[in-house]
């Protein structure tokens, strides 16, 4: 099975480069852009069969090692 | 490309368009059938392409590099190695290079650039030595230019990433900005390394049947034809060969620094070289070849990324973080613990033969068969057909008006892109890192000290490209003068240079006479200040669309201060001291910066070079710092006297006040902003020790003014405060950067 | 007494913080490679700073994870004084032996230069030897190094005397200028409840020797050795 990961900072966190990037992108005449966030993507190839095994082993990886939960968000898909 | 994996069951079709692809001329082809008295299979043209690109063989300019000096009792190896070693005392020795990595840094500057200085630092501790300190010259398009923000903010981060990350600080270098990069950027990075004077390793692969190891990272498929790319000029389609560029992980490069060091603390190495430019095949052919040898090498032993790597992929992928040592026998074991330590991969590939033949072998056939020491010497080498630079015209400073006062200039001088501070850029890199930064950027030369020791190393990069330009050869000695000028003003003994040598397209005959001038000044110079050069490097075809570059030949310096107490800087020290003055002025202002930056104009002859005045002028410099007479000191270089005692007043958060000489004629801008050379600017607590020394030496010293309060004045002509001094200087490049970019859709 | 500096692959500060210590102790420290799992006695422990795992996922994320962290946090939690520089506060906020987290610098951009702090405590065997109120030169290097708590949390820093040191001005002012990574509340180095662990972002290691232009950092560590002989 495949893991796919998604973290982000978490709301109310400042998020300096997805400002940067907001900023950019109305520099470039994109008009409209209310916020940008920006984070990370991970994916993780499992042995697991088991779809509910494979999350909660991966939802343990991300509180342990792979978000930073004081600041950071994940969301996790799971796809076999 | 996978599907080359099975080329030796059906070979690829050797044609003239994969021929002209690979970059061999009819010529080059015709050799290389000589050689093999048949056609190549497909790694084997590779391999041969690779060998041959000017990157690796230097074909263009081998004939005018022999004719520098190289040797000096204090040289322990000079060019042909990873790096050249000077012997620096106390049974230590300096080994350093300087490197260019242009092309890959205008295509991805932050990677280009990162493993700019990553090849470098494996130069460096290839050869046993632990990199001390980082310098680079950097020099970006016109400001106004759509791309130069975007490639200052990339190559800037991209070295400090890596550098940073290796823990090596970065302490000098330089920066400038001109119209003829526009599409040809500089990267060149140079790395400085101690080690014992009697531990040092080179790159020869002796004793037939000794193992062939593989260490670092593993082998993907980045960076194939680098070589060839990086002899080939741009055209507006070079965009579409972004994957080429490879990507540096200095993580592991760091790793692959402790592990060599650690390994090399013993006796287990015969012989390493860091995988550069073309990979696995320069490494192996220049150590076979160094060492007489011959190699059998089995590519299934090679750690690959992906699976599915052909031959050809193997031998040319640039993957970065990779060395070849070759073993004493028997001592795989203990050197594979090192390596597994620091998690690094660890592989015998193969092994040294007495045949003179590098035979590959993969799935148990063999897939290339190649005689190593006609590929690596019967390299072409041409003696390019090349034009002399025309001399310019002389322009007198009483023929040119200044549009503006004296004190605008000043101002706007100390504001322009190419004077002006560069801290925006070397904050960005760790400057003190290991603790022994004696001295960090933005001074003449960077220190650091010799761990444990009171001894120090000054290192510099200079080159003023306006100069070689308009006169080539004066330009080449120049810069190696400028060089010698700042460690000698840092207190230093000047012992040795690194080059790299940046030009155009070398076909032309009017780009290699620029190449071939600049060679003749260097030497010249070289000669005269006992200043040899131990290592260097050529990047060519730095041109697109047929434009070159002004030609380039950045010096990289480096010197020894035997008591750090007794180092200089350009900073004022105390008010009430004597503001001096070495050297001769004759108000020169052709092809300097205040004639482009003030009267926007780029003609004349730059300032001539006495090569014994020089020599002259800066010995006594190095003597009164030596008998500590001086307390600062300051070399004059673009912009002139008053840059300089700007320079010297901002740095001390000082004034000073400058009566204005009789000028026999010189008009007054040409006496505050000429740039004749060897001239220095000292202060001292007492004039009078200085001027009889002087009188007794026969140096032109003149004794100006006095350091005092928070204003600099100079005769009639300047009067500014200090902060004012300050602003002008620190303002351009963090705005310029800070401005909003309206580009970015072009990069 | 005995001091031990923790080398995770990716330090690079280990060196320069060793000599600074030996410089104040009169002996060299331990070096201690990260897979160690058992770690002899020790009166202080060391995280220096550098890029450990190259700071790859996040600074001192991965580091934060080996053998050996789980020692000291067990030595931290039994009173023996922890100093954790730069990107060895990283570590220690990752391992959770303090609190927050250290984010990218508000300019984007790594920063190497010296800044000013003002010791906000003496109560502490790190800052023992300063009084509060003194303005220190001492320089950063970091690209991370953006401290972030929520306000709770602040608040109880604050209120606990937990902040040891802050950036300031020549006049020992906070202000937005002087504060050269945004960080929360101007803080450049927080203590855990117990007062025996120290995080900060500056290197007081760098001037700790007038040789290199600055003194400021040495009495950390001499303070350091006056502490562990009391």
């Amino acid at each position: 099975m495949k893991a796919r990961i998604h973290i982000t900072l978490k709301q109310g966190v400042l998020d300096p480069q997805g400002k940067a990037i907001s900023h950019a992108l109305e520099a470039l005449g994109f008009s409209g852009v209310d916020g940008v966030r920006q984070g990370k993507y991970i994916e993780i190839d499992l042995q697991e069969d088991d779809g509910e095994a494979a999350r909660a082993s991966v939802d343990a990886m991300c509180a342990k090692l792979l978000a930073n939960t004081v600041i950071e968000d994940y969301s996790i898909e799971i796809e076999s | 490309m996978s599907g080359q994996a099975t080329q030796t069951a059906t070979p690829a079709e050797i044609t003239p368009e994969l021929v002209a692809s690979h970059g061999l001329s009819e010529d080059e082809y015709a050799r290389v059938l000589e050689i093999l008295g048949r056609e190549p299979n497909l790694t084997e043209l590779g391999i041969f392409s690779v060998m041959w690109s000017e990157h690796c063989s230097y074909k263009s300019s081998k004939k005018w590099l022999k004719t520098l000096p190289t040797e000096a009792p204090w040289v322990i190896c000079g060019p042909g190695e990873n790096a050249g070693i000077i012997d620096i005392g106390e049974g230590l020795a300096a080994v350093f290079k300087m490197e260019s990595h242009n092309h890959p840094s205008f295509i991805e500057p932050y990677q280009g650039a990162a493993t700019g200085v990553g090849g470098i630092l494996r130069d460096v501790f290839t050869m046993g030595a632990r990199p001390v300190a980082n310098l680079n010259a950097l020099r970006f398009g016109a400001p106004d230019h759509p791309k130069t923000r975007h490639l200052v903010a990339g190559v800037v981060a991209g070295i400090g990433g890596y550098g940073n990350c290796m823990g090596i600080p970065t302490v000098g270098g330089e920066c400038q900005f001109d119209p003829s990069y526009n599409g040809n950027i500089l990267v060149n990075a140079m790395t400085v390394g101690l080690a014992d004077r009697d531990r040092i390793f080179y790159s020869a692969a002796t004793g037939v049947g000794n193992p062939v190891v593989y260490v670092g990272s593993k082998t993907g498929r980045d960076g194939i034809h680098g070589a060839t790319m990086a002899s080939a000029e741009f055209d507006e389609e070079t965009d579409a060969k972004r994957p080429t560029v490879q990507v540096g992980d200095p993580f592991t490069e760091k790793l692959l620094l402790e592990a060599c060091l650690e390994l090399m603390a013993g006796d287990a190495i015969i012989a390493i070289q860091d995988m550069g430019a073309a990979g696995l095949t320069c490494s192996t052919f220049e150590m076979a070849d160094k060492g007489g040898t011959g190699i059998e090498m089995d590519l299934d032993q090679v750690p690959i990324r992906e699976p599915g790597m052909s031959a050809y992929e193997i031998m040319l992928s640039e993957s970065q973080e990779r060395m070849v040592m070759v073993l004493k026998p028997g001592r795989e074991d203990e050197a594979r613990a090192v390596f597994e330590k620091w998690e690094l991969d660890f592989s015998v590939v193969g092994h040294l033969t007495d045949s003179g033949r590098m035979v590959l072998k993969q799935g148990g056939a063999v897939v290339a068969d190649l005689p190593i020491a006609p590929l690596a010497e019967a390299s072409p080498e041409y003696d390019r057909p090349w034009q002399p630079t025309p001399k310019p015209e002389p322009l007198a400073a009483a023929d040119i008006d200044s549009p503006i006062t004296d004190n605008e200039a000043l101002l706007r001088l100390l504001a322009s892109p190419e004077l002006c501070a560069k801290s925006w850029i070397w904050e960005q890199y760790d400057h003190m890192v290991m603790g022994d930064t004696v001295e960090r950027p933005g001074g003449d030369a960077g220190v650091v000290r010799i761990h444990g020791s009171n001894r120090g190393l000054a290192v510099t990069s200079d080159c003023s490209p306006r100069y070689c330009y308009a006169d080539p050869r004066i330009g080449g000695a120049q810069a190696v003068a400028e060089a010698w000028r700042n460690l000698t003003a840092a207190g230093a003994r000047p012992l040795a240079i690194t080059d790299c040598m940046n030009f155009g397209n070398p076909e032309r005959p009017e780009i290699m006479g620029q190449f071939v001038g600049c060679i003749e000044g260097m030497g010249a110079a070289c000669r005269a200040l006992d200043f040899p050069v131990v290592s260097g490097n050529v990047s060519f075809y730095n041109e697109t669309n047929g434009e070159g570059i002004l030609p380039t030949p950045a010096i990289g310096g480096v010197g020894v201060i035997d008591d750090l107490s007794r180092r200089m800087t350009p900073s004022f020290k105390a008010a009430g001291e004597a503001i001096l003055l070495v050297g001769d002025t004759t108000g020169h202002l052709g092809a300097t910066a205040w004639l482009r930056e003030i009267a926007n104009r780029r003609d004349g002859a730059p300032p001539a070079m006495d090569l014994e005045t020089e020599r002259g002028n800066g010995d006594f410099t190095r003597g009164l710092i030596e008998e500590g007479l001086v307390t600062a000191c300051h070399d004059v270089a673009s912009g002139g006297i008053a840059v300089a005692l700007a320079e010297m007043a901002i740095s001390g958060g000082l004034g000073a006040t400058i009566s204005m000489p009789e000028n026999g004629g010189i008009p007054a801008h040409g006496w505050l902003f000429a740039e004749d050379q060897g001239r220095y600017l000292l202060t001292a607590p007492d004039p009078d020790p200085v001027m009889a020394s002087a009188q007794k030496a026969g140096i032109a010293v003149t004794h100006m003014g006095e350091t005092a309060g928070d204003l600099l004045t100079v005769g009639d002509s300047i009067a500014i405060s200090v902060a004012e001094l300050e602003r002008a200087h620190q303002s351009w490049l963090p705005e310029f950067m800070a401005a909003p970019d309206e580009n970015l859709d072009e990069t | 007494m005995k001091a031990a500096v923790i080398v995770f692959p990716g330090s690079n500060c280990d060196r320069d913080v060793a000599v600074a210590l030996e410089q104040s102790m009169g002996h060299a420290p331990d070096m201690v490679w990260h897979r160690d799992t058992h770690l002899g006695a020790y009166d202080l422990i060391v995280v220096p700073g550098g890029f450990s795992y190259g700071d790859y996922l996040r600074s001192g994320a991965i580091a934060a994870h080996s053998p050996v962290m789980r020692e000291v946090a067990g030595r931290a939690k039994d009173g023996t004084p922890v100093l954790g520089i730069c990107n060895g506060f990283q570590i220690l906020i990752e391992t959770g032996l303090l609190p927050g987290a250290l984010m990218r610098n508000a300019s984007l951009k790594f920063i190497c230069r010296d800044v000013l702090l003002r010791v906000e405590t003496s109560t502490s065997p790190f800052t023992g030897a300063y009084d509060k109120g003194d303005v220190l030169r001492i320089p950063i290097a970091h690209h991370d190094g953006n401290y972030f708590a929520d306000d709770a949390t602040l608040d109880r820093l604050e209120s606990e005397d937990r902040v040891a040191l802050r950036y300031c001005d020549q006049q020992g002012k906070l202000t937005p200028e002087a504060n050269p990574n945004g960080s929360a509340r101007s803080i450049a180095g927080i203590l855990n409840e117990g007062r025996n662990v120290l995080g900060l972002m500056p290197h007081p290691e760098r001037l700790a020797d007038a040789l290199l232009g600055g003194n400021d950092g040495r009495a950390m560590f001499d303070g350091l050795v006056e502490a562990c002989a009391a």
